[in-house]
């Protein structure tokens, strides 16, 4: 069916798809014949949470996996989960958290696919001890256009698993995957929360939890100048020993019904929210005991927050720069950041660790990363996010697609050097709107 | 609880059947797709549900509907609730003009459900306890151009289930029609426009279906407010009736 209203996070661009929905497995291989078949190919889409372009196919096709969420087998004592591509976390969670098991890596939102995870290779607050959430694949089961069907493992030589891992969904579609879990004994998480006061107390308090705290993760506010600047609050947490293996009831606000008009976010907003957010980071400092919910998804308690930014939508920038670089490139980037007075509401720092990310195209990297949304004001927010480039670029650092709908050809290209030896494993019946834009 | 679904891979029995499997139900799941029902099956399994089992009968010929159905009990080594989310929409501009297409569509949504809900209804009277719920249509209140031949069969069911909830008013056994509205699913699949209010999501109308087995009057609409819609439209006089897209 032609439809308008396939949007990715940041709801910049609109353009027209023609969407097919299967709801089983063998409807696939007849859908890839039909969908490949026009010039703009076929792609395959879940939740629709990355934010640019890398999850559009404007005036082709897209196979919405949704209704593909079926688990297929779990077996306990491998910690193997094999479940259809378009199962999402949040009901992965809710089948493993009762055994005593959980996601060995989580972005911050449970409400992306497994096929999804996969395709963008995604990171949590973990990444620097179990890296990303490719490296727990498997194995998945992989449909190309030209009929053919293949089931990937990480001892692949042929490269196309490590071109699937990270692949944005150009290889050809995800139909299911088996991810190794791990285990745990409890459904809550210690968490501590540290307010810094500049960006080398960040560096210190990040070096001193990498060794100690499975999660670590800073806010940092963006609109800090001066002394202030880089001031945040840093949160660390592990999984608790004990405590019920059950989930929780998330605490739900309304959806955003409805795009907010413009002027509810203005500088005025966002210095309100970032001065809210060092308030409660200061009332909250120190040690407590929560649900694993709001530690790991505090944005999916408010269903449809993007629309917070209004029916121009919002970018997402988010940049990974080598440590020796970090410390300067982080400065550089808030400096600019605040003389453009474009905040961001919520501006997320992380150091990665040095767990090689298995596809060819994956984002991260040993180095620290910085993830800053903007409401798109047009010319203004990409001049900005221009001047960050140069600093990203200057500092050997590159860009998540994921969360890109306008990095130049030639930054993407220098920031995965791999992509020429990845474009071999493209399914020529396949494309989105990130790659006719970089990649080809 | 012992749960037999008759017409498993449709996508309210399937929102249906995962809510059973959160309580811990033992299911026994019919269609004419046994990979199919095997991939529901498994998903089900890893959901909660006791006990997931198939069974391959195309539900159109419902010749031996008592003793097939007597055989889907004893797999399962009893029952308590029996769903009949089987069916098929047909197209209507098409099956005017073709009896063989029309008749398919009598066959599927009207003879043979009626085939297999009488054969349940002797032996839920048998054992004096349990609840048949079939999924019947706003379409069968009030006929209209659009769909009046899938209306007029599902408007058959709901008379037989009403009839049935008479004949056991005030003992043991329940017999419930949740008749849905627009819903989003495969069915209804090239529809101009999915969106609004009108369209609800299988899992709105699982939800009401799963609480119809347990209590509430033999006719439920899904979502509620189909019944004061629908209350309307049968009340407009046909001249009035007569002038209106619908």
């Amino acid at each position: 069916m032609p439809s308008d209203d396939v949007l990715s996070w940041g709801r910049v661009l609109r353009a027209r798809h023609a969407v097919a929905r299967p709801q089983w497995r063998d409807e696939l291989a007849a859908l890839l014949a039909e969908g490949t078949e026009g010039g703009h190919g076929l792609l395959a889409i879940g939740l629709r949470r990355s934010y640019g372009d890398s999850g559009l196919n404007p005036d082709g096709a897209v196979v919405d996996m949704t209704a593909l969420d079926r688990a297929i087998a779990f077996d306990p004592a491998k910690r193997l989960l094999r479940a259809e591509a378009g199962m999402s976390l949040d009901t992965v969670l809710k089948l493993l958290v009762p055994r005593g098991f959980f996601l060995p890596v989580t972005p911050g939102t449970r409400f992306v696919t497994l096929g999804g995870a996969i395709a963008n290779d995604v990171h949590g607050k973990n990444h620097h001890r179990t890296g990303t959430f490719g490296r727990w694949v498997r194995r998945l089961g992989l449909l190309r256009s030209d009929g053919s069907s293949a089931e990937l493992a990480p001892d692949d030589d042929s490269g196309l698993f490590a071109s699937t891992i990270g692949g944005l969904g150009l290889t050809g579609v995800i139909a299911w995957a088996e991810v190794e879990v791990m285990p745990i004994t409890s459904a809550l998480m210690d968490v501590q929360t540290i307010p810094f006061g500049d960006l080398d107390e960040f560096f210190a308090i990040a070096a001193e939890s990498d060794g100690t705290f499975d999660y670590t993760v800073a806010w940092i506010d963006c609109l800090a100048t001066g002394s202030a600047l880089g001031s945040g609050v840093f949160s660390r947490g592990n999984h608790a020993a004990s405590g019920p293996l059950t989930i929780e009831k998330a605490r739900q606000w309304p959806s955003l019904p409805i795009d907010l008009p413009r002027f509810v976010f203005n500088g005025a907003t966002v210095r309100a929210f970032n001065a809210l957010y060092h308030w409660n980071g200061r009332r909250k400092a120190g040690r407590a005991t929560i649900p694993y919910g709001p530690f790991f998804y505090p944005l999916d308690a408010i269903g449809g927050w993007n629309r917070m930014y209004g029916k121009h939508g919002l970018y997402q920038y988010q940049s990974v720069v080598p440590p020796e670089a970090a410390r300067d490139a982080t400065r550089a980037m808030l400096v600019a950041i605040a003389a453009a007075g474009e905040g961001s509401f919520l501006a997320v720092l992380k150091t990665f660790g040095d767990k090689p990310s298995p596809g060819m195209l994956s984002f991260p990297m040993l180095g620290t990363t910085l993830a800053l949304d903007f409401a798109n004001r047009g010319a203004s927010t990409l001049a900005l996010m221009e001047r960050l480039d140069a600093i990203v670029r200057e500092s050997g650092g590159r860009l998540y697609p994921a969360k890109d709908g306008r990095i130049p050809p030639e930054m993407f290209r220098i920031g995965y050097p791999n992509w020429g030896n990845f474009s071999r494993h493209v399914d020529p019946g396949f494309s989105s709107s990130f790659w006719r834009r970089v990649g080809l | 609880m012992k749960v037999i679904i008759l017409g498993a891979t449709s996508a309210i029995a399937q929102a249906t059947a995962r809510l059973y499997a959160a309580e811990g139900a033992e299911l026994l799941l019919v269609g004419r797709q046994a990979e199919r029902l095997a991939a529901i099956a498994d998903d089900l399994r890893l959901r909660g549900a006791a006990r997931a089992d198939t069974a391959v009968r195309d539900l159109a010929d419902s010749g031996d509907a008592a003793a097939t159905f007597a055989g889907f009990v004893e797999t399962l080594g009893g029952v308590d609730h029996v769903l009949l989310a089987y069916g098929i929409l047909g197209d209507q501009k098409t099956a005017e003009r073709d009896p063989a297409l029309a008749e398919r569509g009598f066959r599927v949504n009207f003879i043979s459900s009626a085939g297999w809900t009488l054969a349940v209804a002797e032996a839920l009277e048998q054992q004096r306890r349990g609840s048949l719920v079939v999924l019947g249509s706003v379409a069968g209140d009030r006929g209209r151009r659009a769909n009046y031949i899938y209306g007029a069969a599902k408007a058959g069911l709901a008379t037989l289930i009403e009839g049935i909830a008479h004949r056991w008013a005030g003992r043991g056994p329940r017999a419930v029609v949740v008749k849905p509205g627009p819903v989003i699913t495969p069915m209804t699949e090239g529809f101009a426009s999915r969106k609004g209010l009108m369209w609800a999501a299988p899992e709105t109308v699982a939800a009401i279906v799963r609480r119809a087995a347990d209590r509430g009057g033999p006719v439920v609409y899904a979502p509620w407010f189909w019944r004061w819609i629908m209350l309307i439209i049968r009340l407009l006089p046909a001249s009035i009736f007569n002038r209106l897209d619908i």
